[in-house]
């Protein structure tokens, strides 16, 4: 131990590389972002790393122990992904007593296999029972849902289908770099504008928008903004904002695409009223005819048979689609039993702000809650069949009557 | 000490003693920029023109310094920590920054950050201070307060008195790219440390993660509590990762000393009271200072510095001496004269509100400070504010008696 007087420490100076014991090896093309110099980590032991979550109330804090943490923390995905990138979303944001947050984002689609220890119980918890044995099914066939295209224009206002898609061979929004980025967005944009007839429409990069653009899109009710949530700050989705993020409408604006905010695509068929039918309908086609412009170019969207369509976060497993409607229900919503009807039919409610925000006027948005195990179609049918039940039991309400013989099963 | 730091420092050491027995010889080569080998360097799959950020928005020192040249030629880099130009850019690629305000837009991730990525951080750091080079200049270090003079101002019109500044343990990776484990190491060492202050310096760390609702009302009405970190500059950078674990604040039970732990820097270090005795505020910052240096050099660390950029931190405004000595002190008048501003700068000295950066001034009381931070050492840094605000109160005094004052010619820079 060197013991030198003279207050100095001077003497001392910054220590070479190349004298260190431990030079860093890099497999695979590391990102940047967050935890790249896992091989750092690996020197420390896994105790020392593993993370407090004792006031964690995530799916991610309820699985990752610490011996699975031992286990996979020297596990990188190909592109360089590794589980604290996995995790940071989940250890940086304990999560709150009532909401169940997952506490986890995919960096890439390797990162579903490469973590499956951790990510499939999660799955399982969060679908509904999920296995890791369980097939998926996919159905984009418009024609086989039933119905759907006379919900009461006087009770159901809007009506809306949405879901993500992936490139496959691009790391996703978490992980990747600016120049993956942009290429989603070169890609996209091609590809989109090749679409025509009813969905003809055009591209607004974030970064290039007039005021008056803008000010338009605001109104449309289309412009998405940086994320300020923290769950998505802490996982990396906003680095670089706003480069190589926009949005793409048809110009009859019942049709939109957003780019490189939460997942490479998210798209979206709504228009006003209750044709839920002709909202699947276009959603349908759009994403058929999106898909195959892709595979022209030689692209395919992440899907397996087991998770379906491959996003960023968990939750959006499957299909990713949210179908919903904007619904006058002020009497139905007043009923003691408004919530266990939505939960037998398989549904959940939000006001008409989004998450977590208040019902004005009696308008609620409900959709389906499920995501994975159940097909496309399958849901929307869930939807269409759940509001037709709802609205009438809205009308009985008015009228004074019982609903008592309306109660449904559980789905 | 857990024994995987020990192994990672052996090596470390060695070069310390080396360059000791060898003297400046040895300690010259060992200085030269070129030693310090990156890691291996980072694989990518697109060219640097197609990562090159798009900073035409943009309006802080790295966003004025990084050409596609100087970019293409470190993206591939990373120092042996694997830290990469990507992550240490990236705040400035988030944060386009403020017309009037130019930020850094760039932090160290390790101490080698500031070799490895010197062709970037050589220009920002002498935009940033000045003109100092550190290619060519050697920032002093002096930590003597008994070479201050004049220290005790009137406190008619000086409230308090503050001296901060922040260390890094040498080894430890900084809070943009610290792992848990070396944050929680950093923790360790510190708190281990501080228990052996004593007399007036004897004090008490509060871990972040083990607060009683008691204890944090208490730091928050001595206004010591720091809170995680909501500035997108901070955050974007990293730094607020896995709060609050390994995080905390320690004072002594005096309460005129007090030592953040993994906020911003691994330390920052604050020496305060009321009243205008600054000589004594800085004698405390010294005594304080040197005592927790000796404390962990007894237990095989250091801290990060050397010639060219005196004391390591995390973000290079902060090199040299990452020294803000400063006051709170009225000057109701002098504040409205329009010659404020040039007397300040004159005085190499900086405005704030009470309430900090960005903050208006309340009842005429202004915090101010020194300017600079690296290539004076802490002494004249010290002295320039003492210098600066007795004229400053003299200004007021005699602004008060109806009479003119001078405005002082420009302090000398090293330039």
């Amino acid at each position: 131990m060197v013991d030198y007087k003279g207050g100095n420490i001077g003497i001392f100076v910054s220590t070479p590389g190349s004298n260190s014991p431990q030079i860093r090896q890099q497999k695979g093309a590391a990102m940047p972002f967050g935890n790249t110099h896992n091989q750092l980590k690996l020197k420390f032991s896994s105790a020392d790393e593993y993370p407090d979550l004792s006031k964690h109330n995530n799916h991610m804090a309820k699985v990752l122990t610490p011996d699975m943490y031992e286990r996979l923390r020297s596990k990188q995905t190909p592109s360089g992904f590794t589980l604290d990138d996995v995790i940071q979303t989940g250890v940086d944001n304990p999560g709150h007593p009532f909401i169940m947050t997952v506490g986890c984002v995919a960096g890439d689609e390797e990162t579903y296999d490469v973590f499956s220890e951790l990510l499939d119980p999660i799955i399982e918890d969060r679908h509904g029972g999920y296995k890791p044995t369980d097939k998926h099914k996919t159905d984009i066939e418009a024609s086989n849902l039933k119905g759907g295209d006379d919900l009461d224009s006087n009770y159901v206002l809007s009506s809306r289908v949405r879901t993500g898609r992936s490139i496959r061979g691009f790391c996703l929004p978490p992980h990747c770099s600016r120049g993956e980025r942009r290429a989603v967005e070169t890609l996209s944009i091609e590809a989109l504008a090749s679409l025509s007839g009813d969905l003809n429409g055009k591209y607004y990069a974030l970064k290039n928008m007039t005021d008056a653009e803008q000010q338009q899109l605001i109104d449309d009710h289309f412009l998405f903004d940086k994320p300020v949530s923290p769950l998505l700050l802490a996982s990396g989705m906003a680095r670089d904002w706003p480069d190589a993020r926009g949005i793409w409408h048809n110009d009859n604006k019942t049709f939109l695409v957003w780019v490189n905010e939460e997942d490479h695509l998210r798209v979206i068929s709504m228009q006003k009223g209750g044709n839920m039918k002709e909202v699947f309908n276009r959603f349908c086609t759009g994403l058929t005819k999106i898909e195959s412009l892709f595979k022209e170019r030689g692209h395919a969207f992440m899907w397996n048979e087991h998770l379906g369509y491959v996003l960023t976060c968990p939750s959006n497993l499957g299909t990713g689609l949210r179908a919903g409607v904007h619904v006058k229900l002020p009497n139905m919503s007043k009923h003691a039993k408004f919530e266990e009807v939505l939960k037998r039919l398989r549904l959940q409610k939000r006001g008409t702000g989004g998450v977590d925000t208040a019902a004005v006027g009696g308008v609620f948005d409900i959709s389906n809650a499920d995501r994975l195990g159940f097909s496309e179609v399958e849901l929307v049918q869930m939807v269409v069949d759940g509001i037709k039940l709802l609205v009438e039991m809205e009308k009985r309400l008015e009228k004074g009557e019982s609903v008592e013989d309306l109660i449904p099963a559980q789905k | 000490m857990a024994s995987s730091f020990s192994r990672i420092l052996s090596s470390k050491r060695h070069i310390g003693f080396l360059s000791l027995v060898g003297g400046s010889v040895t300690a010259g080569f060992l200085l030269h920029r070129e030693h310090v080998s990156a890691g291996t360097p980072v694989r990518r799959s697109y060219p640097a023109s197609a990562e090159y950020p798009d900073l035409r928005k943009h309006n802080n020192c790295m966003a004025s310094n990084l050409t596609p040249a100087i970019y293409a030629k470190l993206c591939d880099k990373a120092t042996p920590n694997g830290y990469t130009l990507d992550q240490a850019i990236q705040t400035g690629v988030d944060n386009p920054g403020h017309p009037f305000i130019k930020t850094v837009g760039m932090v160290a991730g390790d101490e080698e950050s500031y070799e490895v990525f010197a062709d970037l951080l050589d220009p920002i750091i002498k935009e940033r201070h000045n003109g100092y080079d550190p290619h060519t200049m050697r920032h002093p270090t002096d930590l003597d307060a008994s070479k201050i003079h004049s220290g005790q101002f009137d406190e008619r019109y000086v409230l308090s008195s503050r001296v901060r500044t922040g260390r890094s343990i040498r080894g430890l990776s900084l809070p943009p790219a610290c792992t848990r484990a070396e944050r929680r190491e950093v923790e360790r060492v510190v708190v281990d440390a501080l228990a052996g202050l004593k007399d007036d310096l004897t004090g008490k760390y509060y871990s972040l993660t083990q607060l009683t609702e008691k204890e944090q009302q208490q730091l928050i009405d001595d206004h010591f509590l720091f809170d995680k970190p909501v500035s997108p500059l901070l955050t974007c950078a990293g730094m607020a990762r896995d709060w609050p674990d390994a995080r905390g604040i320690w004072h002594n039970n005096e309460k005129t000393f007090l030592i953040w732990i993994n906020e911003e820097d691994h330390t920052r270090v604050i020496s305060m009271e009321k009243g205008g005795n600054m000589k004594r505020v800085f004698d405390r910052f010294c005594r304080g200072l040197k005592e927790v240096e000796r404390l962990i050099q007894e237990r095989g660390w250091e801290f990060m510095w050397n010639e060219r950029l005196g004391y390591v931190l995390t973000c290079p405004s902060n090199l040299g001496t990452g020294l803000r000595a400063g006051v709170h002190v009225k000057l109701p008048l002098l504040s409205k004269d329009p010659r404020f501003s040039k007397i300040l700068d004159h005085l190499r000295l900086q405005k704030r509100g009470t309430g900090g950066v960005d903050t208006a001034a309340v009842g005429g009381v202004f915090d101010i400070s020194n300017l600079d931070r690296l290539g004076h050492s802490e002494v004249q840094l010290v002295q320039t504010v003492i210098d600066g605000v007795n004229y400053l109160i003299e200004c007021e005094k005699r602004l008060e008696r109806g009479q003119d004052f001078k405005v002082p010619p420009p302090l000398k820079q090293f330039k």
